[in-house]
């Protein structure tokens, strides 16, 4: 039963895509058009918190409930691939409207055409593990 | 009890998600969706072509389960939690979108000239959100996260190559609403 705290962590997560209107098409053109405060005020609230808090696990050197040592790890300095993949992701978020996040809230949600989205997103993941040895990182 | 039923507030909705990221931290784990769209290619069978997907998918199942829990957590929106999808957008941006031929702009999350199932079936639709799953896909896996492992997660633990694909994200955003939309619509 390790796994259901999972589960309800997801589900809220969930409620809170829909609830304030991340999954929406509309509030990531609009985000993109920075002609309103609504996406930038949650992610920036959610960087700041987060940060004040992944400061205070580290400061007070919190455990996780296991016991273990916080999964915190630094990202491999690299510049192409955080630019490039950013850069294609950011078109296909720009089109489609959703992130990964989202996209699986709206099927939930009963938007069954993402569907479409959600198989080009895992057929994309395919394509680039089996092209990822000829790109630049 | 309104505020279950009305769309939540920037000031609401961000901390929530940053509860998420800690709590997620303090069970072990690290926040990041689009990992999932990996272990989906290596259940699919991915690692006979690559070894990208030979990934040890027991220790990937909790992802997964949070995945299951977003969609579900979705519907429960849908089902419990909602009076009406109209999204309230800024006027000059529902302005914009009638220009581009778009009918009623934030009526719904989604726009019906490209989500609904009679514009699924001409070929432009299909072809745009097939398209734009690809550049999700390959994009999000090349940068190694997305909004929820780079954005939040990166971000908040002062990550400068996270900056890098945030920055990346906005300059694929932009140069798609701004300069690849007036071409497609």
């Amino acid at each position: 039963m390790k796994l259901i705290k999972f589960l309800g962590l997801g589900i809220i997560f969930g409620i809170i895509l829909t609830k304030s209107e991340v999954v929406s098409w509309f509030r990531i053109y609009e985000m993109f058009q920075f002609q309103s405060f609504h996406m930038y005020g949650i992610i920036g609230s959610a960087v700041v918190l987060g940060a004040i808090g992944v400061y205070i696990m580290k400061r007070k050197n919190i455990k996780t409930y296991y016991k273990e040592a916080l999964e915190i790890k630094d990202k491999e300095m690299q510049v192409a691939r955080y630019l490039i993949g950013g850069s294609l992701f950011g078109l296909g978020w720009g089109l489609t409207g959703a992130c990964p996040g989202p996209l699986f809230a709206l099927l939930g949600y009963g938007y069954f055409p993402i569907l479409i989205v959600i198989v080009g997103a895992v057929v994309g993941t395919f394509l680039y593990g089996v092209l990822r040895k000829y790109l630049p990182h | 009890m309104d505020i279950l039923y009305t769309p939540w507030p920037w000031y609401v909705s961000g901390p929530l998600i940053s509860i998420i990221m800690l709590l997620l931290l303090y069970f072990g784990k690290s926040f990041g969706i689009s990992e999932n769209l990996r272990t989906i290619c290596s259940i699919a069978g991915g690692k006979r072509f690559t070894d990208y997907f030979k990934v040890d998918i027991k220790s990937r199942i909790w992802n997964l389960v949070f995945l299951v829990g977003t969609i579900i957590g979705g519907f429960i929106t849908s089902r419990y939690l909602t009076t009406s999808t109209e999204v309230d957008l800024n006027p000059k941006t529902v302005n914009q979108l009638k220009e581009l031929g778009f009918q009623n702009p934030g009526a719904e999350f989604l726009p019906p000239e490209l989500f609904s199932s009679s514009e699924i079936m001409s070929v432009k639709g299909i072809l745009i959100l097939l398209v734009g799953g690809l550049l999700v896909g390959f994009g999000t896996r090349y940068a190694g996260g997305c909004t929820s492992g780079h954005a939040i997660s990166g971000l908040s633990n002062l990550q400068v190559p996270s900056l890098i694909a945030v920055i990346g994200f906005f300059i694929g955003g932009l140069t798609m609403v701004h300069f690849i939309f007036p071409l497609l619509f």
